[in-house]
């Protein structure tokens, strides 16, 4: 069993503290415990059907992620200078946006163009490559915005329970209609929620 | 033991490197203070940290760090999670 080094524990809140006037997302981030986050909007709440769009055509990640941020903004969850801030973080940080094979999660830091917290769901007619060493090429950009750290936790926290589970990402890529996505979602978290099981 | 889950902004896949990782240390039975950074200031809160956590890519930018790093490539693949902190923490 672990528990090798106790001597970061100490530090840890002064460090936060330290960090909080010119990062001060840092510290709710650090703060947002497993307990907390069943406060948060689920994950159905967070993805209004107008951010869903299927099969889009793109020729490359730019306007793959391009598409993800004019759902954001169809959606009223960000206005259209986000999308700019998006493409902008993968011109300076690179591809690590590609998550998982197939599906990258495109976003940018908190800003005035976040409205409100969201995400956007986007398939593409062809994948396209980002550049990623190992999950190349995407099929789905799953746009994020959030006005701070913790807001769209519980969210994606059922994403990534959905997209670990190979039927029930099988069923989202196959999904013809913005409301089949939205009804695997939700079918989802009612079991959730029942606790008959998580997937 | 402190784990320091390192992405670009510190909010989209950094904060799903700390869930997985919260779920991998709990069946792997370890107790460690999780926390998210960016990679704008990741290279301080390295030093206080014992793990760090991240992709590939940022793995490359965040450069040479005190603590172990370890790269993550499948965000959502728990498998994969499980398998690299168990190499990485337990003793065998």
């Amino acid at each position: 069993m672990g528990g090798r080094c106790e001597s970061g524990m100490v530090e840890r809140d002064l460090h936060v503290d330290a960090r909080a006037d010119d990062a001060p997302w840092i510290r709710e981030v650090t703060s947002t415990s497993a307990s907390t986050e069943q406060a948060r909007p689920r994950l159905s709440a967070l993805l209004p059907i107008a951010a869903i769009r299927l099969r889009i055509p793109a020729m490359d990640w730019r306007a793959a992620v391009r598409a993800s941020g004019e759902a954001l903004v169809a959606a009223g969850i960000t206005t259209p200078a986000y999308t700019d801030q998006m493409i902008a973080t993968v011109e300076q940080l690179g591809p690590y946006i590609v998550i998982a094979p197939g599906i990258a999660l495109a976003h940018a830091r908190p800003s005035e163009a976040v409205l409100r917290p969201g995400l956007s769901w986007v398939t593409l007619a062809q994948p396209v490559r980002f550049g990623h060493k190992d999950n190349d090429p995407v099929t789905l950009i799953v746009g994020l915005a959030a006005p701070d750290s913790s807001s769209h936790v519980q969210g994606l926290a059922t994403l990534a329970e959905l997209l670990e589970d190979p039927t029930r990402r099988a069923a989202l890529m196959a999904a013809n209609t913005p409301r089949d996505v939205l009804g695997v979602i939700t079918e989802y978290e009612r079991r959730d929620v029942r606790g008959v099981g998580r997937g | 033991m402190k784990i320091l889950a390192v992405c670009g902004m510190g909010l989209g896949s950094g904060l799903l490197l700390r869930m997985q990782a919260e779920k991998a240390l709990r069946q792997l039975g370890i107790d460690a203070d999780l926390e998210v950074a960016d990679i704008g200031s990741a290279r301080a809160m390295a030093q206080t940290a014992d793990l760090i956590l991240t992709s590939n890519e940022l793995a490359e930018q965040l450069g040479k760090v005190k603590p172990r790093v370890v790269t993550i490539s499948n965000f959502v693949d728990l498998k994969e999670m499980v398998e690299k902190l168990r190499a990485a923490l337990v003793k065998t």
